[in-house]
This record gives structure tokens, sequence and C-alpha cells, in this order.
């Protein structure tokens, strides 16, 4: 058993600058690639271009024009977030915050991009800063990410040293100040509001909203939040224009450009590739991943993350973009799919991932920090064979009372949204786990508080 | 409140290599309350874990109520309030890691050490806890030891693997 370096396939596929803006730099070995390399792969060439020869605002318009969307899960498009920081320019103290907590179940894809490509991220930072007038960042990083961490503590030496951030930018009079912050665990530091608490040093307890970030982010200051592999797509962008951008996805797909997408469970090859929107998540699953295993089939699948619905094999031509997977009912998350084979039970499937919802909750609001252990309870029962007829209305009572715009945040809707669609479609599953009457009232106990 | 914490924490100093590194990581924060989180984490580094004297020892430093250090102290899930082992076991419990079979290394490690999750040995040696997704997923299951990541671990090679921890 050795100690983990490389991501495999992402490094092995074809790749070129033309049709792999984020991964035609990344290294055979697996190993990162340092200033020396990254600038001989045309690296930094973007940044400069947007300092020497863009205004802040045609930074903004451009990114705004590409229809670049948040890479995090959630897709809201990164320039009319951009385009929310305020105008007033006496409110010149603004932070341009890196979300790198990456902890979502099976997503996997910032991690390489920050392992292998440290400087890709520091240069998407650059010029998003430039664009956002912001004096100062932070690429706040999950704590376990210790590789991560080390290359980016490193990269952004290499890129003091060199001029690349610091005061007067390659001479453009342009400062910029950036620190990699390690958070302390806890899945819920990844929601933007909480992110900008524990980034405060305070308890990573959702912010409402309104006010937004934009407008009222961390120690009261204009701030964007934006995800990793998001600000990976600037510098590319930036260099290459729109209209090269906006060729990338394949036809049909609203969403533009390469995604990092991938599959993992009982698959050949899982992994991670970058692919353009658009690309049937049959191809994603056949092509790239090499089909399931021998001896499994596929029963469902995942397409982005523990937070998005489960679908089943005859949706597998479904194009991975937001609109294409939203057709057949659920959202396209991150884009790294899971395959659930037919050894995989659902009801303890989704006792696993309410656990870890549940054991994430921040506790801060009522529906969340009583709904999830009560699905945990009843998933429990039911696995062991032990549940009440009346569970499977209280899971879906708690799959509505716990969905979109009844929570403090999108924890809650993210935890019923796979736990609402394996009821659709393997509801015999649940029912089987509803305890026989075995003739005696004792073997048949009554739900309690329902 | 009670006169047991008052001289508990009148024993506790923080050394001058925590102190001085607390002091570095504020200035890279507008307000210093920002360094609660990394100040805990040194304190942990240093000594395994956070005593109950480091809490109003950091507050002072940072000039934030020690409630406010304690609160953040007991949110995050890599800070320890309670002595924990020389190695920390942390086994990824994502949905991925349980397709690809980490129950059956988690029951491995627990008949392997004698202690569930949330515990430590009683030689002090490892603590074992779970893990939010630790983003190996072609590689499933995965954990770390330290700082050490795993895939691919299976149930028969946790006894093999423990031992490089001594």
């Amino acid at each position: 058993m050795k100690k983990l370096t490389s991501f495999g396939p992402a490094n092995l596929m074809a790749r070129s600058p033309e049709t792999h803006p984020l991964t035609w730099r990344l290294r055979e070995d697996g190993q990162p690639v340092w200033l020396e390399e990254y600038q001989a792969k045309n690296g930094y060439a973007a940044a400069r271009k947007a300092l020497a020869e863009m205004a802040a605002d045609d930074i903004v318009q451009v990114v705004k024009d590409s229809g670049l969307k948040g890479r995090g899960g959630a897709g809201f498009p990164t320039g009319v977030k951009w385009g929310l920081m305020p105008k007033d320019e006496s409110l010149n103290i603004r932070y341009l915050l890196c979300n790198a907590d990456e902890m979502e179940p099976n997503t996997w894809k910032d991690r390489l991009l920050m392992e292998q490509l440290p400087h890709l991220l520091i240069e998407g930072m650059i010029i998003s800063a430039r664009a956002l007038k912001a004096y100062r960042g932070y690429i706040f990083l999950r704590g376990e990410y210790v590789d991560a961490a080390r290359n980016l503590n490193r990269a952004v030496e290499e890129a003091k040293a060199a001029g690349l951030l610091g005061q007067n930018i390659l001479g453009s009079g342009f400062d910029f100040e950036l620190f990699v912050h390690t958070g302390a665990g806890r899945y819920i530091c990844g929601e933007e509001t909480a992110l900008i608490n524990s980034l405060e040093g305070r308890r990573a307890n959702p912010r409402s909203k309104p006010p937004f970030p934009a407008a009222v982010g961390v120690w009261g200051k204009p701030t964007c939040v934006n995800n990793v592999e998001t600000l990976c797509n600037v510098p590319a962008i930036v260099g290459n224009g729109v209209d090269w951008y906006k060729s990338l996805a394949r036809p049909g797909s609203e969403d533009m450009g390469t995604k990092l997408m991938g599959f993992s469970g009982k698959v050949k090859n899982p992994g991670v590739w970058e692919v353009p929107f658009g690309i049937t998540a049959r191809e994603l699953l056949e092509e790239y991943a090499g089909g399931m295993r021998d001896g499994y089939q596929l029963k469902c699948w995942q397409p982005g993350g523990a937070g998005t619905g489960f679908l089943l094999p005859e949706h597998l031509d479904a194009q991975m973009y937001a609109g294409g997977i939203g057709k057949v009912g659920t959202r396209m998350g991150t884009g790294l799919a899971l395959a659930v084979d037919h050894t995989v039970n659902m009801v303890s499937l989704l006792r696993n991932m309410e656990e870890f919802f549940a054991r994430e909750s921040c506790g801060w609001c009522t529906p969340c920090r009583d709904g999830l252990p009560w699905s945990v309870k009843i998933l429990r029962a039911l696995e062991r064979g032990q549940g009440t007829p009346e569970d499977l209305d209280t899971l879906l009572h708690l799959v509505n009372c716990l969905g979109p715009g009844k929570t403090f945040c999108a924890h809650a809707p993210g935890a019923v949204e796979p736990l609402g669609s394996a009821i659709k479609y393997f509801r015999h599953e649940f029912e089987a786990g509803v305890a026989r009457p075995q003739g005696s009232a004792e073997a048949k106990p009554q739900a309690v508080g329902a | 409140m009670s006169q047991a914490t008052l001289i508990q924490t009148d024993r506790f100093v923080l050394s001058d290599s925590e102190r001085t590194a607390i002091e570095h990581e504020m200035h890279h924060y507008e307000d210093p309350r920002a360094a609660s989180i990394e100040a805990l984490k040194i304190v942990q580094k240093h000594r395994g874990w956070v005593p109950d004297g480091a809490i109003p020892a950091i507050g002072e430093i940072l000039g934030i109520p020690a409630s406010d250090v304690e609160g953040v102290a007991t949110f995050y899930s890599q800070i320890f309030r309670q002595p924990v082992g020389r190695h920390i076991i942390r086994v990824c419990d994502s949905m991925v890691c349980y397709i690809g079979g980490h129950e059956s290394v988690l029951q491995a490690i627990q008949k392997e050490l004698g202690i569930g999750l949330g515990q430590t040995t009683a030689d002090d040696r490892f603590t074992l806890l779970p893990v939010c997704c630790l983003g190996n997923c072609d590689k499933a299951p995965a954990l770390m030891i330290d700082d050490d990541t795993y895939g691919n671990v299976e149930p028969g090679s946790v006894a093999q693997l423990l031992e490089a921890y001594p």
C-alpha cells in the first residue's frame, strides 16, 4: 500500500491547450508543475495581459460574456457574482476568497488542481483580484489536504519572489497579497458565508443573506468567494478570449467551457477528467471510466456529489450541464458522478449519507439539527428490518420539511435530495425494512411521536 | 466560576514558541480573532491536544473572551479538547468509501486496536476518528494516519499498515 501521489488517468489522457485549458499543463508523472515549468508552458501570460492591457471592468465583462459559472456545485454565473461588488470606489478594502474547502463526498477535483497546478490557481486569483479590485486574497483550504497546503504555500513563495504577488505586480501598480488559510474540519465551512465566519475565527454557522458577501463580507468588507476550479478557468478565458471559450462545450449545452468531471464506484477506471460541458453521462461512464467492473451492474447513479439526486441507467443519455441534468430531475452539482452497483442496498447507502449530513450539520437551525438525526434513526431501523409502517411517510415528510427554502442554508436541502430520489426510485427497498407483524402486538411497535 | 478552573488556568503558560507562532499568525488578518483556529492548532501541534488552560491564554493574546475561543475549539472536528493518541487515524466514511467497503476496514481497525470511533488505545498510541471525504475516490476506501493518506485499503492489510506508526 503506497502513499497516494497521483490521479493517474487525469495525467495520462491526451490533452491540448486549446481543448483542455485546465489540465493540459499536468505532468505525466503527477508531480507539481512549479513556476519555471508553468511559465515555460505559457503560465502567467494571461495575468501579464490582464494587468498590462485590461481595465478591471473589462475583465469582469469578459468573464460575464464567457458564461463562466461557479464550479463549486451551485453553478451561479461568475460574472454576475463579480458584478455585485460595490461600484463605490471609496470602499477600497476588498477581499477575494478562494473556496478550497473541498469536502463534498465524491468531490476530488480541486485537490488535483491545487496539488499539481498551484500556479494556475494563483494566476486565476491575481487576474480575478484585479477585476474585483481586491488587495488581499485567502485560499480557504480544508485541513486534511496537507499536500495541497504544502504545494500552494511553496507556489505562493515562488510567485512572491518572482514579483507575481505583493506590491506593484509586474510593474502594473497593482498590489495583491495572498495567504493560504487552512481549516480545522467541518463540511459546513464550504458554505460561503460559513466560510467567511470561519475565516474570521468564529464557529462556521452560515450567515443570513442579504446582505450578500459582495456588500458585507469578511470583516464587513466587500468580499467575493469563488471555487478553486472557477478561478482556474479565468486565465484561459482572458488569454484566449470569449469566442474560443464558448466553442469548447458540446452542442446543446447551455453551460460554457470545460469541467472537471469524474466517475467513482465500481467502475473499471475511476477518475477525474477535463471534459466539455454537454458530454453525456453515458460517454463519461463508458468511454472515460471504462464501464462497470465485471460482475457489477449499474443500479443508479448520482451526477455530482452527495447533495444531488439519484438517477437511473435510463437517464445516462442526459447531457452533463445544469439544464441537461435538470431535465431528468436533479442538479449537476460538482459533475463528479458516482455509480451505484446492484450489490448496494439503497437504505444502507442513504443511512451512510444521512449520517454524514447529520454529523456535519452546524446545528444552527432546527429543521436541519433535529431532522437529519431523525432521518438517520429511521434509516438505521429500516436497515435492521425494524422499521414501522409510518417510517416512509415520516421520511418523505422530512424530505419536504428540510427542502429548499425551509432551512437557513443549503445543507439540509442537499441532504434530502438524494433521500427523496432514492425513495422515489427504490421505494420497495425502504418498504422491505418495515418489521413484519409476528402475530403479536409487541412485534409491531407504533411510531412514537409521529 | 469554580476555583479549580482558576488554579488550572493560572498554571498554564503558553511556551515562547507557541506565543511567537500565534502572534505571527495574527498579522495575516484584519482582526486578531481570525487567528483563533490557527492558535488552537498551534497549541495542539505542540501538546497533542488543547488543555483547558490554553483557552483563556489564547483569548488573552487575541483579545477575545475565553468563551469565544472555547466555542471555536468545540466546533471544529480537528481540534481536540481531550488527550488523544500519538497517531490519529481518520477513516473516510463518504458514500464512495462506503461502496468501496470502508465499514469492513473500520471493523478491522477496531478489532486490531480494541477501540471504537472517537476512542484512544490504552497505550495512547492511536485515536480513531471518522473524516469527511478525503478526495481519493478512485482509491476507495481511503484513510489518513497523521498526515499520510492511504488508498485501496483492505481489511487484511490494516495490521501491517498500523505497524509503521509506533
